[in-house]
């Protein structure tokens, strides 16, 4: 009887479950095993495979795309992206959190402004900020062409006495370019870190700070000693998630950017991994693509084994 | 003497905490200076689209910035949205968002019942291979994906943009956490009562867990919002279109001499669905994203 039932149960457990056993086949296991085939497979290209061309084994396409100068531009924009974004939005988002975890006046309120960035479209509001960094009338970069509207940005920076600086248009450098990125993407990475952090900081024993109140302990001792080491694997957290993110970063240069990925006179500058890997499938280098996304899950496990391991020494539980 | 000492003494502890009182409200402003310039720094963006969107061209080309429009410029609005075509892109949204929330929902609910509930062989293997696809970038799935929707003859149509997502496997785990947590003698009631298992997931178990089905819901609705990749891929036609790719196709320009009033206010008409759904709908939405960790 028993053995019935459990057999009946079986059978029900496998239909329901079988909708997304079937999608899960289809568009995540399958797509796992063939894009490893088809990086694999040397200059493998889906149109050339569909027209009966064989290709030969090899580890030919990683080789490539490592030589490729465009992926290493790619690589560098990427981890650049990284390195400088990570840092400051999780320093700013726990300041932001720590000061707003000890006010009582506006705190709900300043907490839903300071998620509302969350609740946009990376492309929508890559538009303004374009617009807020934008020199209207410096298209061509020609001499004699009247500078109408500097931008906002520009406006502000002249206001304190600065020179306007060519950040997005025609003949702006790198540097310019990476530091309008660099904000666009801490602004955007903010609130998702400020509401883990707050979540965090609002979850930490109040018993700690009064013992710390008792023996008269100073604010920054407390905010050393106490907070961050208790807040310890939540900010484990908010990193990780932060490179992984910043590793697949694209729509917010195609915000900024638009399509060519970087200024009127560089297009793809500014092109990322994820972006190397659309283009390699929009000319159908299968092959490529497929070795590219398998290098960027490399980095990303790599990067958060060694993040895992830093905080497995660092990290108080 | 020892008196003297003792007022001395209590002089200073008076001094000490009168000085304490000073740096605390010292630190409070300081606080509340810090928090509210970043506020603003946050705030700053959308004001400079509402503001940009409501002027004429020739005030936004001005060299010196107003900080708010002279000449108030409801039109430009009507102007983007004839300019992107947003009203189908709109509603080519709401076809995909809505249907593929629905169907995603049933496939999350069935699948979250049989693992939260039902006993089966393979069941902690099943779920532990479920949950180390997830740390695979989506990016190495989409290059055999889009040979696959190709070779099945989907591109651009509804079905590219909602068949290859429907399953989520942090969904399911959300939601099994949750199955887990309502009390399995419920269950075992019900069974005894003769109840079958849908009529128990209908009556019971859906609505103690609506406020995770909310949030899916609306993350998932968002995500086809603000999806651009895939759509640009598989369907990037005028019939299909969803509205992000729309508003980058039809304002390519970004930088240099772009009519920005028109820009801005599409912008704004892109962005206040998701900023409606975020009034009314935020707690679901701080709730879900704490957990998830992903945008969209």
């Amino acid at each position: 009887m028993a053995q019935m039932v459990e057999s009946k149960h079986q059978w029900k457990a496998w239909l329901y479950l079988s909708p997304a056993i079937i999608l899960l086949l289809v568009f995540t296991v399958w797509p796992i095993f063939n894009t490893v085939r088809m990086s694999l497979l040397e200059n493998y290209s889906g149109l050339k495979a569909a027209g009966g061309a064989t290709f030969q084994f090899g580890i030919g396409n990683f080789q490539k795309v490592l030589q490729y100068k465009k992926f290493l531009a790619c690589l560098r924009n990427t981890f650049l992206i990284c390195v400088l974004t990570v840092p400051i939005s999780t320093i700013l988002a726990l300041l932001i959190s720590v000061a707003l975890n000890s006010i009582k006046a506006l705190q709900k309120v300043l907490q839903t402004i300071f998620f509302l960035p969350y609740v946009t479209n990376s492309i929508a509001i890559g538009m303004v900020f374009a617009a807020m960094f934008n020199i209207v009338g410096s298209f061509y970069g020609t001499e004699n062409e009247i500078i109408v509207t500097a931008g906002i940005i520009n406006n502000i920076i002249q206001f304190f006495g600065g020179k306007p600086v060519n950040w997005i248009n025609y003949g702006s450098t790198y540097t310019a370019n990476l530091t309008v990125m660099v904000v666009y993407i801490v602004w955007n990475a903010l609130p998702f870190k400020i509401l883990v952090l707050l979540g965090g900081l609002q979850s930490i024993n109040k018993q700690y700070y009064d013992a710390a109140r008792v023996d008269g302990t100073s604010r920054r001792r407390i905010f050393t000693k106490i907070t961050v080491p208790l807040l310890s694997p939540i900010i484990a957290y908010v990193v990780i998630t932060g490179f992984i993110g910043g590793f697949k970063e694209y729509t917010s240069i195609v915000g900024i950017f638009g399509e060519t990925m970087g200024p009127a006179d560089d297009a793809g500058r500014l092109n990322t991994m994820v972006g190397f890997i659309y283009d390699a499938l929009t000319t159908n280098s299968q092959g490529r693509a497929s070795a590219a996304a398998l290098i960027l899950f490399a980095i990303i496990m790599v990067v958060t084994l060694i993040n895992l391991q830093v905080s497995k020494k660092r990290v108080h539980y | 003497m020892a008196e003297n000492l003792v007022i001395m003494h209590e002089k200073n502890m008076q001094e000490e905490t009168s000085r304490q009182k000073v740096m605390a409200v010292v630190v409070k402003v300081l606080v509340y200076v810090f928090v509210l310039t970043m506020a603003s720094f946050v705030l700053f963006p959308f004001y400079w689209m509402i503001n940009s969107s409501l002027k004429t061209l020739d005030e936004y080309r001005r060299s010196v910035p107003t900080f708010w429009p002279h000449v108030v410029m409801v039109r430009n609005y009507a102007e983007a949205f004839s300019t992107a075509n947003l009203g189908t892109l709109f509603i080519n949204t709401m076809i995909v968002g809505l249907s593929s929330t629905l169907l995603s929902l049933v496939i999350t609910v069935l699948s979250a019942f049989a693992f939260a509930r039902l006993e089966f062989k393979g069941k902690d293997l099943l779920f532990a291979a479920l949950l180390a696809t997830m740390m695979i970038p989506g990016e190495l799935f989409t290059i055999t994906n889009y040979s696959t929707v190709t070779t099945f003859g989907w591109i651009n149509t509804y079905t590219v943009l909602i068949v290859p997502f429907l399953v989520s496997v942090f969904y399911i785990y959300l939601l099994r956490q949750n199955f887990l947590q309502i009390p399995n003698e419920l269950y075992l009631a019900a069974k005894v009562d003769g109840t079958s298992d849908l009529k128990y997931l209908w009556k019971v178990m859906i609505p103690l867990s609506l406020p995770t089905l909310i949030s899916i819901t609306i993350l998932k609705m968002m995500g086809a919002w603000n999806s651009y990749i895939w759509p640009r891929l598989v369907a990037n036609d005028e019939k299909h279109r969803l509205i992000t790719n729309g508003l980058r196709n039809a304002f390519t320009e970004t930088t240099g001499d772009v009519n920005y009033p028109v820009q801005m206010a599409a912008v704004a008409l892109v962005s206040a669905p998701l900023f409606l759904v975020f009034i009314f709908l935020r707690k679901y939405i701080m709730k879900g994203v704490s957990r998830s960790g992903i945008k969209g």
